[in-house]
């Protein structure tokens, strides 16, 4: 259970095949079935990023900053697609044995084909690994993705592309190395990340509040009205995203078995229990349940239960979207406005904090008494001290590394448009096009 | 001749366009607008940031008329528009100088 994480290398490639499946030995063979399901899992977190959550974050923004929105996604998939594939997989998994960093083995893909093979938690699977270059890379393109609701209606695009590309090379890879390698450093203090609730949500969370307090509010914040133009598209958002999420989650379980079973039903119920929690809690506070809060509590719960899908049980993750989505309401609603920080589409306040609740939650609901998979010798008190450590250390290695890279990057390019570009939208000033034509 | 132009309650566009047009009238000019007068906005809270909408929409109509029906057209919408709730509309009666029919050249009263 808990053991075969840390056995079979997890994420890591300790157990790497270079020729197919054997035949006759007790050696690892390849599953047509785990390779299927791996496969599609890819094509879904592709599909989370595109249109996912460009038309989750495009519908929160002004219609004149629209495609500004939707431009910066799709060329962050892009530049970071080929960035993994150039330097990015072997920095993360490249097989080097220090816990931050993978190594330059395997830059360009050095020595990969269409036979060799990756590890899978069990000892008698593997899958192509491509495969699992192709699926990691998908994660690596989505995270920076969704930094940009930070400083969504006012960057500058240049700003954006050169920030990213710094920022997955010294925060993203080694952060992926440090919790997902068999030799990184976080892996081996025991910390349970199935999915990438460090890696992905905290570290994107952290990047978009330094963010947000680095290049500063928008023009008129509080005065002018900054409603979302289109919570139509931002459910479709929504929605793309819980269904490609299951391929984030399940996927991450890197055969079809038990394991992606589990975490396939724990990224419902999580979310229902999310939906739930903060459509009440909106009612009791602000008189009306909406759709924008229903679609928030969405997310926070897939956020929240990232880290603990493979882990977890049904139920206990219903409490745990649930919990995720009562705090988050609170940051998003009472937290930024106290503080001040235009964290416009709430990067922080959702995938951040949510993160931060699931992460640290794994360690609890994990436990057998609460549904989760733990041995009879799991102790809460312990894993879940694991858990805060894993995230502290996030936090800290994202959060500097975040701010120097923000500060390198006004020095070369600038972080904001001009105020008249930014008044009239970034469509327009950074891109020449206008999304809608009345 | 005259000019009118009336604010109206949105939903009452197709009550006031019988009444009108059952008084003679062949032609209006219908524009959605948004406006203040007695009516207030509303708040919108969109996570925790909150919106004034000062502006209720409401729908705006222009009709030339030649002056010997001008008042019986002016009772028809105010007849028709009411609700008596606060933002039912205004109507306003402005001289017109001079109209022109673009197709044939007719002009005045003979262009409405």
């Amino acid at each position: 259970m808990l053991n075969t994480l840390k056995i079979s290398g997890a994420a890591g490639l300790a157990a790497l095949m270079a020729a197919p499946a054997m035949a006759q030995e007790a050696g690892p063979v390849m599953d047509k079935g785990d390779v299927s399901w791996m496969l599609v899992s890819t094509i879904l977190v592709l599909f989370m990023i595109l249109p996912g959550l460009a038309l989750f974050y495009g519908g929160l923004v002004r219609s004149k900053n629209m495609l500004s929105v939707l431009m910066q996604v799709t060329m962050i998939t892009a530049m970071v697609m080929v960035i993994w594939v150039v330097y990015g997989y072997s920095f993360a998994f490249g097989g080097g044995e220090g816990p931050f960093w993978g190594g330059t083995a395997k830059l360009f893909l050095a020595g990969v084909t269409a036979d060799s093979m990756a590890a899978t938690f069990s000892d008698d699977y593997v899958i192509p690994e491509f495969v699992f270059i192709a699926f990691q890379m998908t994660f690596a393109a989505i995270t920076p993705a969704l930094i940009v609701g930070a400083f969504a209606e006012r960057i500058k695009f240049s700003a954006v592309l050169l920030f990213t590309a710094m920022w997955v090379t010294v925060v993203y890879f080694p952060v992926a190395h440090m919790v997902w390698d068999a030799n990184g450093l976080i892996f081996n203090m025991g910390a349970l990340d199935f999915a990438g609730g460090t890696v992905v949500h905290i570290n994107a969370g952290i990047a978009a509040l330094v963010a947000s307090i680095i290049v500063g509010p928008r023009l008129g914040l509080g005065k002018d009205m900054m409603a979302p133009h289109s919570m139509t598209l931002t459910l479709v958002g929504a929605g793309i995203l819980w269904v490609g999420w299951f391929g984030f989650n399940a996927g991450s379980n890197l055969e079809a078995n038990g394991g992606a079973a589990l975490a396939m039903i724990n990224t419902f119920t999580a979310t229902a229990g999310a939906i739930l929690a903060w459509s009440a809690v909106e009612a009791l506070t602000r008189g009306k349940a909406s759709m924008l809060g229903a679609a928030s509590g969405l997310v926070a719960g897939l956020v929240a239960v990232t880290p603990a899908a493979g882990s977890i049980g049904p139920v206990g993750a219903i409490v745990l979207g649930g919990l995720a989505s009562v705090v988050c309401y609170y940051f998003v609603a009472v937290v930024k406005n106290k503080f001040g920080y235009d964290d416009s589409l709430d990067v922080f306040g959702i995938h951040g904090i949510g993160g931060i609740i699931g992460a640290v939650g794994t360690g609890i609901f994990t436990a057998p008494g609460l549904g989760g998979v733990g041995g009879d010798d799991y102790s809460i008190a312990s894993q879940t001290w694991i858990q805060i450590e894993a995230v502290a250390i996030t936090i800290v290695w994202c959060g500097v590394a975040s701010a120097i890279l923000l500060y390198i990057t006004k020095a070369i390019t600038g972080l904001r448009v001009e105020g008249d570009d930014e008044r009239r939208g970034l469509d327009l000033s950074s891109h020449g096009e206008q999304a809608y034509h009345s | 001749m005259k000019l009118i132009i009336a604010t109206i309650k949105p939903f009452k566009l197709e009550e006031v366009r019988e009444a009108v047009t059952a008084t003679g009238v062949r032609g209006m000019m219908v524009t959605e607008i948004k406006g203040f007068g007695s009516q207030s906005g509303h708040t919108e809270i969109y996570r925790g940031a909150e919106y004034a909408v000062n502006f209720v929409p409401k729908v705006k109509l222009e009709i030339a008329v030649p002056d010997s029906i001008a008042d019986e057209v002016v009772s028809a919408i105010a007849k028709t528009a009411k609700t008596d709730k606060i933002g039912d509309g205004k109507i306003f009666v402005l001289d017109l100088e001079s109209a022109l029919r673009v197709r044939t050249g007719e002009t005045n009263e003979d262009a409405l």
